[in-house]
């Protein structure tokens, strides 16, 4: 891109000993603050967790707080547990995002509809925890509005074996807020989806089926898979909608790490809880750069 | 700037020295009146009387203006009242952190927060994390020590136990047609996904009793956890168990029709729910745990001073019968039935008790702990 | 452009009512059951109870604080840096852009064992300093966990507008980087710049698992207390919460609308 050259021209009164090729030495000055406060309050955290995690209390290099987690069943199967509910609500909450995103944005960018959806997605994504868990019990517990609702039509959930007092019901819990999420992420995406492409398939003979096939789906892969990657690592954190659910029936690492760091378990255990915080990191790291080098080719198309 | 400005500046930081040195002075005057008059050091008082008298005690704590306490639910044993009644008493603002905290937080935040003025004054903590801590406590025997069993208190004054109650079966009789009154009862099928524990016993003292109790009515004892662990998982495996923790949501929304837990809470949840139905309290005839909490003063305490008054209402008439009005019993409730200064409405209203109460020792309990800890999240998959 | 009024599609309006009865439905209950007050009648008691509430109340106070605090530092830190990157680091946008995607790498609960372990480490008058109030103790971390957001929500903003036209006007009249900011950039991305300031506001109000690892009693803390004794009060004000959001977000995308006509501004939210 000649768009540092084209800059540097334009901006008067700069020396001409300034036109020199690469970034300007001064220009990496601006970025200091941001750089700055992220290192200080990112790192500092971060710090404390990975040095505590490789050390004892006394100050000395251990493995055991890792060992721990590797060996001890509670541990693994918490890690487990937690990966198949991120995998499945970011899925699930992936899928339906997708195509509740396109039903809204067809509606083009000014309707009252588009506003809700959008607004609403935004403040959805952060409906978690203790009121999230609260309001699906009242509304498909046993004596929830739904259930009572659904029984008077006939249908009995209750006895189909449904509970909301179970995996599938913290799964359908999650979805609630992975679903606002994906909106709020493929959106742009959608936005970026020239009307043009679609009347240039159309006008090569393309049907509906065959323009998401040939034109969509390719051109949006890379944000639908960022967004799911997104959604995974949401997922993963989360731990506070189960617990009031299902209490520890279904077991999540970042609720173990909660247990261990005040204590509630064993005592001494602060390590062992860093340790997995550090583990997970490791996880959503690896996340992250799948959706960085996802988002590299996402806006080679969008741009 | 004109010159005509100077001489009213020259002024004005004349008069500007002249306060500063005034206001100098007169803290000066100040701290040395405070040491003159041999003020206490409240925080190595070991009771009112050596601190100068309980008006002494009371005229620290009003200065001091302030109370840290710790994860005193307001429904818990009615603290919310015991929490009013004192601000109002004194005029002191009582600061409650982490209502919903356990007895490891509490323990957890006293130590973590060290000297910061937001640090816990006091805890009130489960009989077992009492005697592993007690290195964190300030040693202090309230007026009424001599009242308290010796079994009940550590002979140094660290801590000493305030109430307790019994692990109680509560019921909510709209959903379910006869309540069960036993451990063997529960497992009956007319309870299929009724009963629930108050939280995992991981984690919850309430609980992790609630699991003891089942043990002694499934021949278990104290110094056997097991037979609890295998009754929960006989109640998982049958259906009749709800994984949702029965607090107050679940409890009110019918999602947890029978909850083990103390029988204080039990009788709080009563109150809550009066208006949409009764929720009936029960101690099981075929077991009969109980355990009494322990109270204790945070030795680097921010507010020693209110701190210690605290804990002498607490322990007078008035802030034991708050605890009875709660459905708790007291620790004082023996003397106070033989003064005379119980309340008797309440007293009456404790739920009667089939079989006479068991408490373990430290030792048991933490080898009960961790059997719970390995096997309670086996038994429930 | 025509403006044909197609049939609205059957998948769409499918969609539509289903996400509606998924997405309402759970909002219903919640609103029926705050409607019960605790005197067994249905009226908006527990609505009102913020006003008598000393506790809710000044938790509240405390989170719009801390709201207000950590919006102000987000965007003197954010817009600047995006404006920056956009003119002379162009090449560097990913890079800077994936910084910012950090926070999210860190679970939140793992921030907070961070921040405890940093806590009890730390020297005594640091402590006291810092951590003695969650102002100064929380907003440092919420201004971290906003970036994400706020960073993508202002680079859309910043893109949207003509940067280089702007700025290079600007300068060749002879205002100064301050101005230029303040004057020149700012009106034209408001709606990027409320859009992210809202999701901050959002995101602060509803931060539960570090400020209660701290022990900070800040408002979302203060409902998730109140849900032990005060369950109607609890599930009204988290409704409330959300309907005033909601509002608010609402309000943002009609403001947005006048000025920029280009319909890349629908891709903010």
């Amino acid at each position: 891109m000649g768009g540092v050259a084209v800059l540097e021209r334009s901006l008067p009164g700069d020396p001409a000993a300034r036109r020199r090729r690469g970034i300007p030495r001064g220009a990496w000055l601006g970025i200091a603050p941001f750089a700055l406060y992220v290192l200080v309050f990112l790192g500092g955290p971060l710090y404390e967790v990975v040095y505590g995690a490789f050390t004892t209390t006394g100050g000395s290099l251990t493995w055991h707080n890792f060992s721990q987690t590797f060996s001890q069943p509670q541990y693994r199967s918490a890690f487990e547990q937690s990966l198949k509910i991120s995998v499945v609500t970011s899925v699930l909450g992936g899928f339906f995002g997708v195509w509740l995103a396109c039903a809204v944005v067809t509606a083009g960018p000014r309707s009252p509809l588009r506003r809700i959806v959008s607004s609403g997605a935004g403040v959805l994504a952060y409906f978690a925890g203790v009121p999230l868990a609260f309001a699906f019990i009242a509304t498909l517990g046993r004596y929830g509005e739904a259930t009572i609702l659904l029984r008077h039509i006939g249908i009995d959930l209750n006895a189909s074996g449904f509970d909301i007092s179970s995996l599938t019901g913290v799964e359908l819990a999650y979805t609630y807020f992975q679903v606002p999420l994906m909106v709020l992420l493929i959106t742009p995406a959608l936005e970026g989806l020239r009307p043009e492409w679609r009347e240039a398939a159309t006008g090569l003979g393309a049907s509906t089926v065959g323009y998401i096939r040939h034109v969509a789906a390719p051109v949006l892969a890379p944000a639908i898979l960022g967004g799911l990657l997104l959604l995974f690592g949401n997922a993963f954190a989360a731990y506070a909608t189960s617990y009031a659910l299902v209490g520890i029936y279904v077991n999540l690492v970042p609720g173990w790490i909660q247990q261990l760091i005040s204590g509630n378990v064993l005592v001494d255990e602060n390590g062992v809880g860093l340790a997995l915080g550090v583990e997970m990191i490791v996880v959503i790291a690896v996340v992250m750069v799948a959706y960085a080098l996802l988002q590299r080719r996402a806006t080679r198309w969008l741009a | 700037m004109s010159s005509d400005h100077r001489q009213p500046a020259k002024r004005t930081r004349g008069m500007a020295l002249a306060v500063v040195c005034a206001g100098a002075l007169a803290s000066v005057l100040a701290i040395s009146s405070g040491a003159a008059s041999g003020a206490t050091n409240w925080s190595t008082a070991t009771s009112a009387a050596s601190g100068g008298g309980l008006s002494a005690l009371i005229k620290a704590a009003k200065a001091e203006g302030t109370l840290n306490v710790i994860a005193d639910p307001k429904n818990w044993a009615d603290y919310g009242v015991e929490i009013s009644t004192f601000e109002k008493l004194y005029g002191i603002k009582v600061n409650d952190e982490n209502p919903l905290g356990t007895s490891q937080q509490e323990i957890t935040a006293v130590a973590d927060l060290g000297s910061q003025s937001r640090a816990p004054d006091v805890v009130d903590i489960g009989q077992s994390y009492a005697l592993a801590n007690a290195s964190l406590f300030a040693p202090y025997k309230v007026a009424e020590w001599s009242d308290i069993p010796a079994a009940n208190k550590d002979p140094q004054g660290r801590w000493w136990n305030d109430y307790g109650g019994y692990v109680s079966i509560g019921c909510n009789t709209s959903i379910v047609k006869v309540c069960p009154t036993s451990f063997a009862q529960m497992t009956n099928s007319e309870y299929k996904n009724d009963i629930a524990l108050d939280d995992p016993p991981t984690t919850a003292n309430s609980a992790f009793s609630g699991v003891w109790a089942a043990a002694l009515s499934n021949g278990g004892s104290l110094s056997d956890i097991q037979p609890g662990i295998t009754f929960f998982r006989k109640l998982h495996q049958s259906g009749n168990f709800v994984e949702t923790p029965g607090l107050p949501a679940a409890i009110a929304s019918g999602q947890t029709p029978i909850v083990i837990d103390w029988d204080y809470n039990n009788a709080a949840e009563t109150v809550l729910n009066k208006a949409k139905f009764r929720w009936t309290v029960t101690i099981p005839t075929d077991a009969s745990f109980a355990a009494y909490y322990a109270a204790a003063i945070n030795s680097k305490a921010p507010d020693p001073a209110a701190a210690r008054l605290w804990e002498e209402f607490l322990f007078s008439p008035q802030g034991q019968n708050i605890w009875l009005e709660g459905y708790a019993r007291p620790i004082e409730l023996p003397t106070m039935i033989k003064s005379g200064t119980v309340n008797r409405t309440f007293e009456k209203l404790l739920p009667a008790v089939a079989v006479a109460a068991r408490y373990p020792t430290q030792a048991q309990v933490t080898a009960a702990e961790a059997v719970v800890a390995k096997g309670w999240a086996a038994s429930q998959s | 452009m025509r403006r044909r009024r197609r049939r609205p599609r059957l998948w769409r309006v499918a969609i539509l009512v289903l996400a509606a009865i998924f997405f309402l439905g759970p909002l219903a209950s919640a609103i029926r059951f705050s409607l019960e007050q605790s005197n067994g009648r249905d009226g908006l008691g527990n609505y009102t109870q913020l006003l008598h509430d000393a506790a809710l109340s000044s938790s509240l106070a405390t989170s719009l604080e801390i709201a207000a605090l950590t919006t102000a530092i987000m965007l003197s830190l954010m817009l600047p840096t995006v404006v920056w990157v956009r003119l002379r680091l162009p090449r560097l946008a990913l890079v800077v852009e994936s910084i910012s995607v950090l926070p999210i790498v860190i679970p939140p609960i793992v921030m907070a064992a961070g921040l405890a372990t940093l806590q009890s480490h730390a020297s005594a008058g640091l402590s006291d300093l810092v951590f003695s109030s969650p102002l100064t103790a929380l907003t440092p971390v919420y201004v971290i966990l906003a970036m994400p957001f706020a960073y993508r929500s202002l680079d859309v903003g910043v893109r949207a507008i003509d940067l280089r036209t702007l700025v290079d006007a600007a300068r060749s009249l002879g205002a100064g980087w301050p101005t230029v900011l303040a004057r020149v950039i700012l009106p034209n991305v408001r709606t990027a710049v409320l859009t992210a300031a809202s999701l901050t506001v959002a995101l602060v109000l509803a931060e539960v698992v570090i400020a209660e690892t701290l022990l900070y009693t800040t408002y979302p803390v203060s409902l998730v207390n109140a849900g032990q004794a005060q369950l109607g009060v609890a599930v009204a004000l988290s409704v409330l919460s959300l309907a005033i959001t909601w509002m608010l977000l609402l309000a943002i995308s009609f403001i947005g609308n006048r000025g920029a006509s280009r319909a890349r501004i629908g891709r903010l939210l």
